[in-house]
Order: C-alpha cells, then structure tokens, then sequence
C-alpha cells in the first residue's frame, strides 16, 4: 500500500503557512498575463478563486450549470461563519479554532491545513466587510456573533438566517468587477464533462453548452474544481438539485485520488420528510440550537398518543419530556457537534419516542427562550415581566428579528406556526467531509489540477463544526488557493496558450460524445429519477446514520447492480443537441451511481467509529463512537482503477505535532 | 387533488410557443408545486413526451433560480415565496392552474418555462461591487462601525435574490426594484460610499441597454417580491441617481 506525501512544509505549525508563502515561487504580473486557469464552480470557493486569480492578473475562464454563478448553493447556507477575531473577549484565539476544528473533526483532519483555516479565518471578515457584506451589529455599530454547536465561545459572524447568501454575493461582487474588467470570461449553464491532461498535466477540460448541447473544448494552465460536496448521492438531502459530484469523479477518473468518501455529515435539524413526492430536504439552522430545546416524550405512551394526533406537545408537562441532549452532555447541552446531535435523535426515535406520522421527528422547542427574552425585553422597557402574554409577544419579536426568515420558511413547508407549537425536526444529509485528496497546496494527485471548498477533503476530518464550511470555502478562495497555485504556474510562464485542436482534445471530446449519445440511443424502461431515487435509498439504509459490516457488503453489490441495470435500461428522452435537463442529469447519476459504491467500499474498510462514520461494531458501552487510533488515524484517498469496487488504497498517515489525539468528549 | 395544467411550451428561443394542457391526478397538499411538477414530467417521460423545461435548484427560496408565473403572478398566489416554497395547499381540488414563463423583453425564453436572466447579470457587472482587492490587507473589521438601522437595512436590499419576479410582474417589465436593491445596499454602507456616483449611473445606463422598461410606480413588483424588498429603495436609488447626474 502506497503511502502519500501531503508536502506540508517543516517548521513548527504555527510558522508554515507564513514560512511557506514566502518560500513558494511566484510569478511576475507580467507573465500572469500569459496564463489561464479555469475554475469549475461558483459557490464560495470558486467564486472567490476566480475573483481573486483575475485579481492577481491571470485570465480566468469560470462555469457554473446554473443561470448564474450566483445561485450556486453556497447560498444557501443559513447559520453563519466562524473566525478567531475574538471581539467578544471570551478567550478565543488562532489556536482555539484551530483546536476545536481538530477536535471536532475527530482526530482524522490534516493538523497543517486546519491551522492555516484558523489563521486566515480572521482576514475573512475583514474582507466581507470591506466588499460590503451586511453582518449583523449590535447597537454600538460592532459586529455582533452568536455561539454554534461544539465550541465554548461566541466567534460566529452572521446575516440573519442567511449568511450563505450575503458571502456569495460578495464574492459574486468581486467577480462581477473582474467579469466587467474582463479578467473572468464566465461561462453560465455549462457543465464540466472531462478534464483533459496533455503530458500528465490537467490542460483543460470539455464542457457542454446546456443550452445548445454543444461540447466545447477549454484549455488553461490549470484547472481548479469548487464543484461543492456530493450528499444528493443520497438523492434526498440539503443540497440542492442539481449539485452533484461530476467534476470531482471525472477527475478522480482521470487519475485524482478520491479521500475518505464515507465522511457525510448528517444534519440533525432538517425538516422530516413527508412523503414519496419528496424532491429534496430543508435545513433548518444549527443556530436555532443556540436558543432551541430538542426534546421528546418520556413516556412511549405519550409519544404515541402525539403521533395519532390525540396530544399537543404544548399540553405535555414539564416533567414528561426527554431534553435528552441536556441528560445526556450536560457540558454541552443542546450545542453538541452535528454528529452527536444526530445519532441521539435517531436512538430515540429508532426507540419508539419519535413524534410525528412517521415517528422520525424530535421536537426543537423555542418555548423557553421567548419566554427568557421576552422578559429582559419588559425589564429593559420597563414593562411588567409579570404579564405572561406581554412576555409572551415581546419575546416572540426577538425571536423573530434573530431567526425570522427560518420561522417562515417552517410554516410554509408544514403549515404551522413555530412561534405557537414546537418544530419538528430530523436528521438529513448536508455536507461531505470526504472529497477530492489535496496536498497543502491544495493541488490534487493531478499536475495543475487544483480541489477547494467542499470538493476537497482536508479541514474537517470525519466531522465538520457548524459554520465552518463558509470559513473553509472562502479560505481557500481568497487567501490559500491563488497563492499556492502561483509555485506551480511558475514554471509555465513560457508554455504559451493551450493548443485545443490536439489529439487529447478530440479523445476526450468524442468520449463525451458517444456517453451521451449512448444515454439517448438507449430508449430503455426507467426514468434517470427512478435509479437516483433507489441509489438514495440504499446509500440511506446501508451507508446513513450508523453501518455495519454486513449491510455495506451488500450496499456495494447492490450498487453494482443497479448502475448495470441503469445503463442497460435507463430512458432519457430528448436530443444531443439542445436544452435537455434529463440528458444532463442522467451523467450525473452515473457518476453517483460509481461513487455509492466506493463510498461503501471505504465505510466498510473503515472498522473504527469516528465523526460521522459509525460503525455499530465499534462503539462504547453507552453506545458512543469508539476510534480506533492505532490502527486507523490516517486518511484514505483511493486511487481509481477502472471500477469502483477495484480502487486502491493509498494512506496518508496523520500527525499531530501540537495536539494530543484525545477520545472526543461533550459531556 | 386533481388539477389541470395549462402550461407554456417553447422548444427554444426562436420557436413560436403555445399552450398546451396536462391533466394530474393524486396531487397531494403537501407537495411543492414544483415537486408536482416532477410528477408531471416523470409521467410525460413514460409517455415519450418531452417533459417540461423549468430552471429550480436549490428548492428552499434562496437561490432564485425558479420563475414561474403561476395563474398571472409571479412565482403564483401565495405571498413572500418562491415556486419552490408554494405548497400545492394553496390550491383546491379540480383547479386549472396556467403556467406561464417570467415574460419581459429582457428576458427570452430558453425553452418552455426557463428564461434567460443574464441581463441582470451584467447590470451587476457595471456597478455591482465595491472596488477591493481580495488581498487580506483591508483594515480590521471593525474599524468603523455602521450604525445598526444603516446595517439591518443595507442587510433588507442585499436579501434580493434576483430571481426577476420584479420584472415579469411589472407592466413595464422594469428592473427598478432589481437595480434599486443592490444601489442602496451599497448606498447604505460607508464602504460603499466611495463609488456611489459612478455606480449608479454605471449601473443605471446598463439597466436602460438590457431592454427593461421605465417605472411608473405601480408597486406591483414589492407586492410580488419573494423576499420582501420595500419600494424604499427606489426612491432611494432616485436620490442617489439625482445626485449622481449633477456631480457627474
């Protein structure tokens, strides 16, 4: 078994990055010039990339498959984004983020890279701020923050329920000046189909006008992938509906090691499903947490009688419900990290506690903290704190200004009121961990082809804080990525423009080509949804929450399967050669089709328990995730070798200089 | 419920579009109107009919990529919500629904019901921005502190999610409400004071390019906002415009 070199450079931890970018080569502002890069995707990293590679002077080309780079789903993220800034003086530091990020990962991110997040995090809202981004402020004119799970500190900068959006648009700002400027050509609705590498090298890539349904061919220098995380292999989960993991799997295809792909993040508060028709899940923010008391009945009899709808939970007493996050960490109560917070609300319902039709609901219950409020908004005003439906109505308009948009997102989507009755919320499929395997450079295992943002692998181990990911994505944009690429490029400033009328072009043209025409020759049976919706299935019941040797044997072979049957029978309607959004979706189920497999093969490989990889087989008596550090406290980047079930491991062993790898505790 | 659809179909740009109507069975209350849709286009595949083209994502009322113009409004009856976040218990047991795509000039249509919005766009990419290196060396974050009414109303502008109800709703097919929002969250802002005059007028001149047509104040285009954008910022953007035409 290989063993991989991460090119973390020496020196002691907190002096790399510092060591390294100066050491690194760099390239004049007159070469940049001569030299193109492309950037796939336009959430928070790519779009962050592109603005500031155009910045810098080099001329970037950018695709997104959306309208606009825009609505890249980046946007949609809600609760907010970590930084070391410290402005509410309760101890944080560089060192704390970088800890707590470690930590929460549980032991299997890179010490290097996450330390190099923690330093860079505190640029990151100067920058936003600078560009115009709208955080919310307290009264004095300062920014404001709020706590997230898994930490002991307030450092969450915020936009209301939409910090995802309000630094997209930032970001989306940056680009718009160089998109005028003409440093980014921007490519909407246009999709990656392949990389192209010329000499080993990535030297562009084919991409398909989603309008017309041309392929074209794109060469560049370097070729960076921002192409978001890959959750809709589960068909149903937080992302939206047209993210996938094409451009992550055709470079792993061509050569890119794919790394710990079993690292999903399951959300706990998401809106339960509720019914077939389910197209896809909402998040509701881990911030609610801050101010949210997650809990069900204590009685089996109560939680049957809410079921058939003969209780109100407002009607259950105090002493008949199950705060079972408070019972159970008390240090960290209902902010337990994610992965926590979701296999507690799944042995409670797996137990017969669940609240709604399905019994897969746990209630998230703002009762006590409108009532909190609303009496330190009467003492403030002077008002009777006395007066239950005054305290009642004061404390329900600070919850509103806090989690407005979040509250009226809940009542549309179930048609009830969460001011008046608990939400209902259950865990779903948000975030990758697992990715594309990057050096400290950020480059993949291909020359010149780069992995940012949640497309790589490397900051947040087997498990991801909230609001990290905003940090991460526009880290590697801003600050990491167009300094790290300038090492590589250096040595291409006489290589001149990448020639596309070559034989690897056309190879990897026609490939494309006959893919597709294969998929609208086929004239089979079933809708590309029908296979998506059984992959999801399976990835849901083998490879979800918690897994086990036996169910992800049988998750691979059921994969296989079903990717043989799909090919033989899926039926797409339409043509090559115009707007067919089948077409486009039928690639990507393919790809997820060949990534549920590896995904299992990896979770199967993985015996330990760690983050959100649970291995029934590996636990502690009271049923918490037990690591396996001796024999599994490295990182698993598979090497691809023509199909998924005959990957091959490549290690790369985790050192950790500054931090003692302790067994992760929020009690 | 059952319902009838009469839908928009274009198969491209240049084609001549017509409506065409699809009976659906079974739909249930708690289906997204665009989760009925995919019902609907799962059925028309198994028939080996085109199924209808519609741009959505993200499917929870943030991205702006749905664009419906559901029974004559923009994004249908229910209020504050994009296609995506209209539940089908918005409507009743043997309705007919049309279904028609955003129309405006500016806005061809790309096939069926997706339109194409890059007009708004490259409003954005004459003005929309404040001129500042990614650099990591801007001042510390809060240097200078923004007085928290400036903020949270900087904040109401930014939340617009482009999605182009505004236009499709106006008679006009203006984009004032569009271009107003990004003006005044600029505006508001002391870091965006520095360009104010170029930007509006920058981004004023492009608005008038596009195609988009001229404001009467009808205020049709708040009432349809998804997110809620006040008409404030109109009248905002006039001021600034005003300004900005005697300084430039």
């Amino acid at each position: 078994m290989a063993r991989l070199d991460s090119k973390t450079p020496e020196g002691p931890l907190s002096e790399k990055w510092t060591q390294h970018k100066s050491n690194i080569n760099l390239v004049s502002p007159a070469n940049k010039r001569l030299i193109d890069v492309i950037v796939v995707g336009t959430g928070l990293a790519g779009a962050s990339a592109s603005a500031t590679l155009a910045e810098l002077g080099y001329n970037v080309k950018t695709f997104c498959f959306q309208d606009s780079p825009r609505r890249a789903h980046s946007i949609a993220a809600q609760g907010g984004i970590n930084a070391a800034k410290n402005y509410q003086g309760d101890g944080d530091s560089t060192y704390r983020l970088f800890y707590d990020t470690i930590k929460g990962g549980d032991y299997r991110s890179r010490e290097a890279n996450v330390h190099r997040l923690a330093e860079v995090s505190a640029n990151i809202i100067d920058q936003c701020v600078a560009q115009g981004v709208p955080f919310a402020r307290d009264y004095g004119g300062l920014l404001d923050n709020r706590s997230f799970g898994g930490v002991l500190v307030s450092r969450t900068f915020y936009a209301k329920g939409q910090t995802g959006q309000q630094l997209l648009l930032g970001a989306y700002s940056a680009m718009n000046r160089q998109i005028g400027r003409g440093k980014i050509k921007m490519y909407n609705r246009h999709e990656m189909m392949d990389l192209v590498k010329v000499d080993g090298k990535a030297r562009g890539i084919i991409a398909r006008n989603l309008v017309t349904g041309k392929l074209e061919r794109h060469g560049a220098h370097a070729v960076v992938i921002a192409s978001g995380g890959y959750g809709n292999v589960f068909f149903l989960s937080t992302n939206a509906m047209g993210s996938n993991v094409s451009a992550s799997w055709k470079i792993h295809r061509k050569g890119a090691y794919f790394a710990n792909p079993c690292f999903t993040q399951i959300h706990p508060t998401c809106i339960p499903v509720s019914g077939d028709h389910q197209s896809k899940l909402t998040l509701m923010s881990e911030s609610l947490r801050n101010d949210g008391r997650i809990w069900v009945p204590k009685k089996l009899d109560d939680a049957q009688a809410i079921r058939e709808g003969r209780l109100k939970p407002t009607e259950l007493a105090e002493e008949n419900r199950d705060y079972y996050l408070e019972r159970r960490y008390p240090a960290f109560g209902n902010l337990v990290p994610r992965d926590v917070a979701s296999r507690a609300a799944k042995e409670r319902c797996d137990a017969g506690y669940g609240v709604n039709k399905t019994g897969e609901a746990v209630y998230l219950d703002f009762a006590s903290a409108i009532i909190r409020y609303g009496k330190e908004e009467a003492h403030v005003k002077g008002l009777d704190e006395n007066d239950a439906t005054l305290v009642k109505k004061l404390g329900q308009e600070v919850v509103r200004a806090k989690y407005g948009n979040l509250f009226q997102m809940y009542e549309k989507i179930v048609d009830q009121n969460p001011y008046e009755t608990p939400m209902m919320i259950y865990p779903a499929v948000h975030y990758t961990m697992g990715g594309v395997w990057v050096d400290y450079n950020l480059m993949t295992s291909i020359p010149g082809c780069y992995a940012i943002g949640e497309a790589n692998f490397s900051d947040h181990g087997a498990n991801r804080l909230g609001a990290s990911a905003l940090m991460q994505g526009l880290a590697d944009g801003y600050f990491v990525l167009p300094y790290t690429i300038g090492d590589y490029l250096s040595d291409d400033i006489r290589t001149g423009p990448i020639a596309t009328d070559t034989t690897e072009f056309e190879e990897a043209e026609k490939e494309v080509h006959n893919r597709l025409e294969a998929f609208i020759n086929n004239k089979g049976t079933h809708t590309v949804d029908y296979y998506h919706k059984k992959l999801g299935k399976i990835m849901w019941n083998k490879c979800g929450m918690s897994r086990n040797g036996k169910e992800l044997k049988e998750a691979m072979a059921e994969i296989k399967e079903l990717r043989e049957d799909f090919y033989k029978n899926v039926k797409v309607p339409g043509r090559l050669n115009e707007f067919n959004e089948q077409l486009a979706k039928a690639e990507r189920v393919a790809d997820f089709l060949e990534l549920g497999e590896l995904f299992a093969k990896d979770a199967l490989e993985r015996t330990e328990s760690c983050g959100g990889h649970f291995r029934e087989e590996s636990q502690t008596p009271e049923g918490e995730a037990l690591r396996d550090d001796k024999n599994f406290t490295f990182v698993s980047a598979w090497e691809h070798q023509g199909a998924p079930a005959k990957a091959k491991l490549h290690k790369e062993a985790l050192n950790y200089e500054e931090i003692e790898v302790k067994t992760r505790s929020y009690k | 419920m059952n319902l009838t659809l009469k839908v928009w179909r274009q198969a491209n740009a240049q084609a001549k579009g017509s409506f065409e109507t699809y009976p659906i069975s079974e739909v249930s209350p708690d289906m997204s109107f665009l989760e009925m849709m995919d019902v609907l286009n799962e059925q028309l595949i198994q028939k080996g009919t085109d199924p209808i083209a519609f741009d959505h994502d993200c499917r929870e009322g943030i991205c702006g990529m749905c664009s419906m113009f559901i029974n004559g409004e923009a994004h249908g009856p229910d209020r504050l919500v994009t296609t995506c976040q209209l539940h089908m218990r918005k409507f009743k047991d043997g309705d007919t629904i049309t279904i028609e795509p955003f129309r405006a000039k500016a806005f061809p249509v790309v096939k069926d019901l997706a339109v194409d919005r890059s007009a708004f766009d490259r409003v954005q990419h004459a003005g929309g921005f404040i001129s500042v290196n990614t650099s990591g060396n801007t001042q510390d974050a809060n240097a200078i502190p923004i007085e928290k009414h400036d903020a949270d109303r900087a904040f109401d502008a930014a939340t617009c999610i482009g999605c182009g109800a505004c236009v499709a709703t106006c008679k006009n097919a203006s984009a004032m409400l569009f271009v107003s929002a990004k003006v005044s969250q600029y505006a508001l802002l002391p870091q965006g004071k520095v360009e104010a005059t170029d930007r509006v007028l920058n981004m004023v001149k492009q608005m008038d390019e596009e195609g988009f047509g001229n404001c009467t104040n009808t205020g049709a285009c708040e009432v349809e906002c998804p997110k809620g954008i006040s008409l404030e910022n109109i009248a905002r953007m006039n001021r600034e415009y005003l300004s900005a035409s005697i300084k430039g």
